[in-house]
């Protein structure tokens, strides 16, 4: 991909993971209130259509923004080649996507 | 350091870097001067002191951009700084800038600065010839303003001196050369819009900017690079849009 | 490079330092957060097996410290997004100031939430 492809494909999730964050945080001090239980969570989740779209849309934005921020990491930091950052940032957002499609299985 | 009553030194303490990359600091005492410059001082060891010192300038007046160094940590255009805004209890330290190669004590090899002014296409590029009319531009229109916002640079490398891009990614273009940039993507006069969009958003482009600001803070024209820079990532975004789309 | 002469970075280099490393740790964390909640495949039994593992407090701790970063993260992109896209203005240092405080904020909620 292209220097702004990239670029697009950063800003672009950075501004819809925004709103998803700050929903997640909510959740998180509201759900913690009382102590964390599976049945809790799963309660919320389970046969949700909204649910599964939220945390649906989350794994995707974080898996492609988070892919792309390493890239962008290991290419100031390190010596790796242009070939080597593509191949890294494409392994990397693959198994968020993987790990993240098979939290949601379990969730919802 | 000897003070008189208003604790005001009669003598500086210069450290002046000597030699090429691998060269070292060297101790001048300078006698302290009203309203004296970095550059006064500088000029006084190589005029007293020892005339092997090897420094550039030209104006003195801050239009030339040659005489930027590394005064006291910071990247400075020094015909124009006063020794008493940056002396320290009358200690001054004074190196090349930084990010570029030393060739001589306080001169530095400038060449990679200026090809990459040339590799983001930062040249004028006409549409009408000599035989046409002038084209008029209004300064009043959104275009004209943004060509007025960075068109005074001078070319000193201070900004180039304080990134820390640069000094993460050798190839990085720089806050000067993508300002210079930016003045031409804004110029309608200018024919080479599609091919220095291009040439300004590759590997080596405006998408490495970390909008650190160092380029802003120590600018002596006061022109904000990164504002530049932020906006050849938009023109870029809007350029793949209207290649995608085909308009 | 020479004689050591860097500049002295401001407070932008190291709000964006800061932002960065905060990615770092979440790009890190979230493959494990993603596993854990995985178990709720096998049932409620084992993702219930590991929230009793985060009752005890050095896990709260870095519990914790993940919001933070979350909120540290998320603040430094908004600033990033601002800047690239909005009007400029002199207040951003202001403004990365006031981000790390209401992050703080945040993790404090957090704390005394759980608690």
């Amino acid at each position: 991909m292209s220097p702004t492809a990239l670029y697009v494909a950063q800003r672009g999730t950075a501004a819809i993971l925004l709103p998803l964050v700050l929903g997640h945080v909510a959740l998180i001090l509201y759900a913690v209130g009382d102590g964390l239980s599976a049945g809790e969570i799963l309660a919320r989740t389970r046969g949700s259509t909204f649910w599964g779209l939220y945390y649906g849309l989350f794994v995707v934005a974080a898996a492609v923004h988070a892919a792309i921020g390493v890239r962008s990491v290991l290419g100031d930091w390190t010596r790796l080649s242009r070939t080597a950052l593509d191949r890294v940032a494409l392994g990397f957002g693959l198994l968020l996507l993987l790990l993240g499609s098979r939290a949601l299985v379990g969730i919802l | 350091m000897p003070t008189s009553n208003d604790a005001t030194p009669t003598e500086l303490d210069v450290r002046i870097w000597r030699g090429g990359e691998d060269g070292a600091y060297a101790h001048y005492r300078v006698p302290f001067r009203e309203s004296q410059t970095v550059l006064d001082v500088v000029t006084f060891v190589q005029r007293h002191l020892d005339s092997t010192l090897s420094y550039r300038f030209a104006c003195r007046v801050g239009m030339c951009g040659s005489c930027a160094m590394t005064v006291n940590g910071a990247p400075r255009w020094t015909c124009r700084t006063h020794v008493s805004k940056v002396a320290e209890d009358g200690v001054i330290t004074i190196g090349p800038l930084r990010n570029l190669p030393v060739i001589k004590d306080l001169a530095c090899d400038m060449t990679e600065f200026f090809e990459k002014w040339q590799r983001a296409k930062g040249r004028f590029s006409p549409t009408r010839s000599r035989r046409e009319p002038f084209e008029r531009i209004s300064p009043e229109t959104p275009k004209r303003k943004a060509v007025d916002a960075g068109i005074e640079c001078i070319n000193c490398g201070v900004c180039y001196s304080a990134c820390e891009v640069v000094s993460l990614r050798r190839d990085y273009l720089g806050p000067a050369a993508l300002n210079r940039a930016w003045t031409l993507v804004n110029d309608t006069r200018d024919a080479e819009h599609d091919a220095r969009i291009a040439a300004v958003s590759g590997d080596a482009g405006c998408h490495n900017c970390h909008s650190h600001q160092s380029c802003v803070d120590h600018c002596p024209k006061q022109l904000s690079p990164t504002a530049s820079i932020a906006g050849l990532k938009r023109a870029s975004v809007g350029a793949a849009w209207r290649r995608l789309t085909g308009r | 490079m020479s004689a050591g002469v860097r500049p002295r970075r401001g407070a932008l280099w190291l709000a964006a330092l800061v932002h960065r490393l905060s990615g770092v740790a979440l790009a890190a964390f979230l493959p494990l957060h993603l596993l854990v909640l995985g178990l709720a495949i096998e049932g409620e039994a084992a993702l219930d097996g590991f929230l009793r593992w985060t009752e005890m407090p050095i896990v709260k701790i870095a519990e914790t410290g993940l919001v933070f970063l979350l909120a540290v993260h998320m603040l430094g992109g908004l600033r990033v997004l601002v800047l690239e896209n909005l009007a400029w203005s002199e207040r951003q240092k202001t403004f990365a100031t006031v981000a790390a405080g209401v992050s703080v904020l945040v993790a404090v909620g957090f704390v005394v939430r759980a608690m």
